[in-house]
């Protein structure tokens, strides 16, 4: 079989589709051009209209493959796997990207012991190999201490998870043309042994901070449960989501999903402020690669500084009443 | 209900020390431990057989020294272990380890349930767990945070997903990967460990597990690591001292000059 082209996977919710799923045409048409060769997308879902489809062409895919059936609504690992293992061998895409998602790092691997393909996780640089044309996929291990860059060499598709806010989404450009191709869904690849049988939505504040673009976290330097209306405050005036260290979380000034490291969830946000966070090793492995680090802390020797761009080596207590109230002069005066 | 959770011995990694030249850890004087994110798993497993009954077996892929890491876990209360060693495992990816541990899972017997850590703390990739899942054609979730509850024929997993829980029906056998939420893992005891120096801890080649020596190490291995990099450690970012009011001000007001020059404001 020859496998040629690059392929997405895009995510939808409800009808819409999310985010990630542009960022990772910013990734496809690089290496589709590069390889000479076409962009397809890939929607899984439930009552998602042409119209919406139709932005991943205009962001940049030459085809959108669609398979639209309730049995899609929410992922599960097992429907979902029968429906891209069919695909794949259909098409035979060359090289396919998803999103280092709850779900995309669910589905990819186990699709990719089906195929037997080769997958790499968390990627975040990739590259097509000079005269040889393979994948070259670059990812930090050892909490982040080496990269190490993969390649496929022998066996196809080559596959690649990217963590979501590790690109920006490509561009919008309306007079971009390209096909949507709706395809039957097959009731035998239907698989009812996981039911989704209900749904707690995060309350209040967002938590869903492996997407937010700036996130504020507090560790024990703020004391008590009370003291991160501080990081709240902060978090809202720069427009981003709640972050934790796990000795704030182990005392239960907040909750669990907001905690970020090793034992917790990795971000890569555009902004990461880290307050009475003294930076040990396994809370620097969930934020190392955030794109601008900001640290406040009392101790010169804390090892948060050594991943900071900007530090500020002081009171907590002193400095982030401050910036709330600088950042709502700020904003008061635009 | 019989359980089953694959563990993978890791190197202690809360002090890392990297060989600059080379770009690979330094091993020396560094332990070897459970995965720490495997411990959830291994509790979570004995909190099941304290409810309903049944075993607890734990099972490594790993060099011969891996065994200490299955003692550790019979001591907390595990009721036995396997470790599948041999070279012909050399060098696998997570295709050929999903594969081995797979086969070998098959080799123990009936399971009801498979217990994973999220991911290996040297690997990082989290694809093993799902992988066995997809071998051994069983149901599958995911960054479990809470076993609802269970009995023969299901069981009822919360899932953390980006947005919130969401509630899970699983038909069993089933493989579940654990987040840390899960449980709080307890400590080996004494007794435990008394035990664990008594149990005999078998060790399976690939020959013992009749598997396919073409899918194991590197022939198996899809991927290949073509270059191992060190990032850069500091940033060499600016570090501003505040030890009073009047330079706590001037402090934040460069923070804040810079974020205008990052766009952040
Ligand atoms: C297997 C394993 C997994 C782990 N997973 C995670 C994980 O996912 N996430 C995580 O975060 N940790 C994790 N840890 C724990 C980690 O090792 C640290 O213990 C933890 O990150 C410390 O949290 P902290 O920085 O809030 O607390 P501390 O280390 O106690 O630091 C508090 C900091 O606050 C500063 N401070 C105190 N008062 C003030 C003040 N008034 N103003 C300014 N600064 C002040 C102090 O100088 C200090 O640096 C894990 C550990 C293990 C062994």
């Amino acid at each position: 079989m020859t496998y040629a082209g690059v392929w997405t996977i895009a995510e939808a919710r409800d009808g819409a589709l999310r985010q990630v799923s542009f960022e990772l045409l910013t990734r496809g048409r690089k290496l589709a051009d590069k390889r000479n060769t076409t962009l397809s997308s890939v929607v899984l879902a439930s009552g998602i209209s042409d119209e919406t489809v139709r932005e991943l062409i205009k962001r940049g895919a030459d085809r959108v493959y669609v398979v639209d059936d309730p049995a899609l609504a929410h992922f599960t690992a097992e429907t979902f796997s029968n429906v891209l293992v069919k695909l794949i061998d259909t098409y035979a895409p060359e090289i396919i990207i998803a999103a280092a998602t709850t779900s995309g790092r669910t589905l990819m691997p186990h699709v990719s012991m089906r195929t037997h393909a080769g997958l790499t996780a968390d990627c975040t640089d990739l590259d097509i190999e000079e005269g040889t044309g393979n994948l070259l996929q670059t990812r930090p291990a050892i909490g982040g201490n080496i990269l190490a860059t993969i390649k496929t060499p022998e066996f196809r598709p080559q596959m690649s998870t990217v963590r979501p806010r590790s690109t920006k989404p490509a561009p919008v450009d309306a007079s971009r043309t390209g096909e949507i191709v709706r395809l039957p869904f097959d009731p035998a690849l239907r698989d009812g042994r996981v039911r989704r049988i209900g749904f707690k939505a995060n309350e209040g504040e967002e938590v869903d901070i492996q997407s937010a673009d700036v996130v504020v976290s507090g560790g024990k330097g703020l004391k008590k449960a009370e003291n991160f209306a501080l990081i709240r405050e902060l978090a809202e005036k720069l427009g981003g989501s709640i972050g934790a260290s796990r000795d704030a979380v182990d005392r239960a000034w907040i909750g669990y999903p907001h905690q970020v490291g090793l034992s917790g969830k990795t971000v890569t946000p555009k902004l990461y402020v880290a307050a009475g966070i003294s930076g040990a090793i396994q809370h620097l492995a969930g934020m190392k690669t955030a794109e601008t680090i900001v640290a406040i802390n009392s101790d010169p020797d804390a090892q948060i500084f050594r991943v900071a761009d900007y530090g500020i080596v002081g009171d907590l207590f002193e400095v982030l009443p401050l910036l709330n109230e600088r950042l709502s002069r700020e904003v008061g005066s635009k | 209900m019989n359980i089953v959770i694959p563990i993978k011995q890791v190197p202690e990694t809360s002090n890392v020390k990297m060989d600059e030249k080379t770009g690979t850890m330094v091993r020396e004087g560094v332990e070897s431990i459970i995965n720490p994110l495997d411990l959830y798993a291994i509790e979570a497993g004995i909190q099941l057989k304290d409810r309903f009954g049944g075993t607890v077996t734990v099972i490594s892929m790993g060099p011969p020294n891996a065994e200490k890491a299955i003692r550790e876990a019979i001591a907390m209360g595990c009721d036995g272990g396997v470790l599948v060693s041999g070279r012909e495992f050399a060098g696998s990816d997570t295709w050929a380890t999903a594969y081995a541990l797979s086969e070998s899972i098959k080799k123990i017997g009936a399971f009801d349930l498979i217990l994973c850590g999220e991911r290996a703390t040297d690997g990082d990739t989290g694809q093993v767990g799902p992988g066995i899942a997809s071998f051994l054609d069983v149901s599958l979730a995911t960054y479990v945070s809470r076993i609802v509850e269970t009995d023969e024929k299901e069981i009822v997993v919360e899932r953390l997903i980006e947005d919130g829980y969401e509630t899970l029906a699983m038909r069993l056998p089933a493989l579940v990967t654990v987040v840390k939420e899960i449980s709080y893992p307890r400590l080996p005891t004494l007794r435990g460990k008394q035990k664990a120096r008594k149990t005999a801890v078998p060790v399976w080649a690939a020959a013992e597990i009749g598997i396919d020596a073409a899918k194991l190490g590197l022939n198996g291995s899809p991927t290949r690591v073509v270059k191992i990099e060190m990032p850069k450690v500091t940033r060499g970012g600016k570090i501003v001292p505040a030890p009073d009011e009047e330079s706590a001000v001037r402090a934040v007001d460069g923070l804040v000059d810079f974020l205008k020059s990052k766009d952040f404001i």
